[in-house]
């Protein structure tokens, strides 16, 4: 697939270039501003702000399960508290928001050539919003009763019941009312991106001449517009549930011995519309993932991507697939059993495309030139992680062994290698491998390998063994493991161990926030391209890029994102907007 | 070389540590081995790719590191290899999803000689209802729980009357008879869950539930909550205890039925108070029923 297109046949552009939007005043500029790259570092910022409380969180639930007994302030109840807060920040505040708030803003207009998103008002209205479903969250810390301790997945009838903490006090109220506010905020930023890769790309950039990442984002963010309303929907009929005491969830139920005025509600279908909106979910967060690193690698091994189209159409078949395999979450939920057949099924058939992606990130250090870099390690510690989460997404897929280890620590240590570990090393790998272009200034490099390998051994450390505990039968959202039969002495050890090394990873990402913090003044000049790769976002005239991204002219793509050491080029990558054919003499099968 | 080093010890080390460490499930105590079966079968394939997958990028990086004046070869795409990836890993899928499929349909599929026993669940404690004389459970609805009822059992149902009832303690269970479990809840979702019986259902308020099993060996098994049911959630344990049929045939004399329960209860004992039932409930589930489990 050589696809370069000689100067002259560029089309002209089909409409002229409208007049940004320009700041006048230092609020406008870098507080309400309407400019993609500033939105972009306020979405990030204020997800890693909240994902540092799902980090605490995370530590104050290890100290208990690790040293059970040991601190009293762990009641049952702030337990259940801390697991469901961390559950919901790291997936919808920390995840979604940073890959498509973040990256999204700042890549897309970039990589294809845009000066900006195509509506920067509602661009920047997103962002507050989100900002506004963050403060309503954190505000359930302070509320009577606490926050919500239902689990991140909320399941009525519980979540909205004394029993469970914030059930019936303000926790539950404010959780679902971020949530909506979220759903809102990320919509007005969907739309934008999704508009943006279709309508706002640059002359001669193709759809099959977009960066993976774009592709990844691009595919994700469609995803969301269309599994976030099935979540939106949900919780308002939970808050009605809840505040107006109206039965879409809520059965007959008998609560301390006191009939309830519920009648006639399902608690499944709630299930089945959280997963609807929540599988797409693990995708939402995945996707965006799969295209940075297929760029990370690609561009650090010096090597085109191999089988472009093929990872192209694997991220679209992902996509659509992820929508038929919701239920492989309620195996065990009591719905009907025949619908195992159907959702064990397609939920292995997407193991398929997911399999081609592995195989083409490693074929493509195949014969590579690998330059170690920071962004590299952490690629490659992505495919390590993401294997073995995705491997043992298998056993869960398949329903009749999801019998046992369904709701057990075997699920917590696959969902966390899998959504958790694997997504969060490519945010840090494009954090390193991004970070010169955004600040000018590269990250430092013995403390960006110090955080690496703490980061990446450590969480295998901490995750890989945690799957042999729910093998065992250790239940998961167990605030005390006290009594259990099943346990032995020594599976309490390895849970000690791996609270030790939850600790230590999350000491590590100390190092890497006083990295993020300190390189901005006094990391190495990093120049245009210190990278030397090909995607429009190199090539700008300044570093930063200013407003507008690409001065007085929008560049014009001649070829692909990934022409690395073409045969008969003096350099080893032609940037997409270098005209010329340098075509190699043999033409790939 | 250090990454090269470490991808091969991730693998060397995870293969090591599921052949050695001492943590693996428990023995076996129901016909489910199947499952354990299916499991195996994944673990093989699953450790294989793994395996393959990392100590290939292993030697990548070992073979292909940056030396200077050495370029990357340009390979956009490579169809048949691309092609034959596809089909091997279809054919490693369907050699997962073929056994467990198979599988499936035997738990789906109640023998129609398994005897039917009911598990009621609420915060947070367990009770069983077993069938009388006829064989027959009587019907229920959570509209019918009150204190002198606590699982909700239709007062006018004839074949209720001979029902045996377990109020908030061990069940029996006699060994090597199918067994299927109906599972209800009056409050809130909960999982019946017993490790070594490696089965497991939702208890959804407002519907019936179910899944079977044959216990395979005597013994006393600890009942878990599988799914989150508010903060008595870790304290939710049970005990079922598989017996000899002679065993089995002695406790169930012992036992109590509907009728006989809800008759003195008529002639005028007062309703506990809703505080009282919490108060008694979370000692239920803290007390007596741990520490026997336990020892």
């Amino acid at each position: 697939m050589v696809d370069v297109t000689p100067a002259d046949a560029v089309p002209p552009a089909e409409v002229g270039e409208v007049e940004l939007y320009h700041p006048h005043s230092w609020w406008t500029k870098y507080v309400f501003s309407q400019d993609a790259k500033v939105i972009a570092v306020q979405y990030s910022a204020t997800a890693t702000a909240i994902g540092l409380v799902a980090l605490v969180l995370s530590w104050l639930m290890r100290l208990q399960l690790g040293f059970p007994g040991t601190f009293d302030f762990i009641t049952p109840e702030a337990y259940y508290q801390f697991i469901t807060m961390h559950g919901m920040i790291m997936v919808i505040y920390l995840l979604t928001a940073l890959f498509l708030g973040g990256f999204g803003n700042y890549l897309i207009p970039l990589m294809v050539g845009a000066r900006d998103m195509v509506f920067p008002y509602v661009n920047m209205l997103s962002y507050w919003v989100y900002l506004l479903a963050v403060l309503v969250l954190v505000s359930s810390f302070f509320a009577p009763g606490g926050p919500t301790g239902a689990g991140w997945t909320l399941y009525p009838p519980q979540a909205i019941m004394t029993g469970t903490p914030g059930g019936q006090d303000w926790g539950i109220i404010l959780m679902l009312s971020s949530l909506i506010l979220f759903i809102i905020g990320f919509t007005m930023g969907g739309l934008n991106y999704v508009v943006t890769v279709l309508q706002g790309r640059t002359r001669g950039m193709t759809l099959m001449r977009l960066p993976l990442t774009v592709w990844g984002i691009f595919t994700a963010t469609v995803m969301a517009l269309l599994a976030f309303p099935a979540l939106f929907v949900a919780c308002v009929m939970m808050l009605l549930d809840r505040a107006l005491g109206t039965s879409f969830f809520m059965p007959a139920i008998v609560e301390m011995g006191q009939q309830l005025q519920h009648n006639g509600g399902s608690p499944i279908l709630f299930q089945h519309l959280f997963w609807f909106f929540g599988h797409p979910e693990v995708y939402i967060v995945a996707l965006p993932a799969f295209g940075i690193v297929s760029d990370l690698i690609s561009t650090h091994a010096r090597k085109n991507i191999f089988g472009y189209r093929m990872m192209v159409w694997a991220i679209i078949a992902i996509g659509a697939l992820s929508f038929v395999v919701w239920a492989h979450h309620m195996y065990v939920s009591g719905m009907n059993p025949y619908f195992g057949f159907f959702f064990a099924t397609t939920t292995l058939i997407i193991a398929v495309p997911t399999a081609i992606k592995v195989y083409n990130w490693v074929l493509t250090l195949w014969r590579g030139d690998i330059h170690l870099t920071i962004p590299m390690l952490f690629a490659l510690a992505f495919i390590v992680t993401f294997v073995n989460g995705g491997l043992t997404g298998l056993f869960l897929g398949n329903v009749v062994v999801d019998v046992p280890l369904s709701d057990t620590m075997f699920v917590v240590a696959h969902f966390h290698m899998v959504m958790g570990v694997a997504p969060i090393l490519v945010i840090f790998g494009a954090i390193y491998h991004w970070y010169p272009k955004v600040t000018g200034r590269m990250l430092d490099e013995t403390l960006g390998r110090f955080h690496f390998w703490v980061t990446f051994v450590g969480a295998y450390l901490i995750f890989f063994p945690m799957h042999y505990l729910g093998l065992m039968g250790v239940p998961r959202r167990y605030a005390e493991l006290t009594d259990m039969t099943i346990m032995t002495e020594s599976a309490h050890h390895l849970n000690s161990f791996i609270s030790i090394m939850a600790f230590i990873v999350g000491f590590a990402q100390m190092v890497f926030l006083f990295n993020l913090i300190w390189s901005i003044r006094h990391g190495r000049e990093a120049g245009g391209n210190p990278w030397r790769a090909t995607t429009l976002e190199w090539q700008t005239p300044e570093t930063p890029p200013a407003h507008g991204n690409f001065g007085k002219e929008l560049p014009i793509v001649y070829r692909w994102a990934y022409d690395y050491s073409v045969p008969g080029a003096k350099e080893d990558f032609i940037p997409q907007n270098v005209p010329g054919d340098f075509a190699p003499s043999r033409e790939p099968a | 070389m250090a990454v090269v080093l470490v991808l091969v010890l991730i693998v060397v080390g995870s293969v090591l540590f599921h052949l050695l460490s001492p943590w693996w499930w428990t023995p076996i105590a129901s016909n489910w081995d199947y499952i354990d079966n299916t499991i195996i079968i994944s673990f093989w394939i699953t450790g294989i790719v793994f395996a393959a997958v990392v100590l290939f990028m292993a030697y990548c990086v070992l073979r292909f590191r940056h030396r200077e004046g050495i370029r990357a070869v340009y390979e956009p795409e490579n169809k048949r290899l691309e092609s034959w990836l596809m089909i091997v890993t279809a054919v490693g899928v369907t050699a997962l999803l073929v056994p467990g499929l198979f599988v499936w349909s035997r738990f789906v599929t109640v023998p129609g000689d398994a005897t039917e026993i009911e598990v009621v669940a609420q915060q947070w404690q367990w009770s069983f209802r077993l069938p009388g004389k006829d064989g027959k459970l009587g019907t229920s609805d959570t509209r019918d729980v009150t204190a002198d009822n606590p699982l909700g059992v239709a007062p006018k149902d004839p074949n209720g009357q001979d029902d045996v009832l377990v109020e908030a303690a061990d069940l029996h269970l006699p060994v090597g008879k199918p067994i299927k479990v109906l599972l209800r809840s009056i409050d809130v979702l909960h999982d019946f869950y017993i490790p070594e019986f490696r089965a497991k259902m939702d208890m959804i308020p407002g519907s019936v539930t179910y899944f079977w099993f044959t216990p395979t060996r005597t013994g006393t098994f600890q009942v878990l909550c599988a799914e989150l049911c508010g903060q008595g959630h870790p304290l939710m344990h049970g005990v079922v205890v598989v017996d000899t049929e002679q065993d089995y045939l002695a406790w169930l004399g012992q036992q109590q039925t509907f009728a006989q329960l809800s008759a003195p209860q008529q002639s005028g004992s007062a309703n506990q108070p809703p505080e009282k039932i919490i108060a008694s409930n979370l000692g239920v589930a803290a007390n007596s029923k741990l520490s026997r489990s336990a020892q």
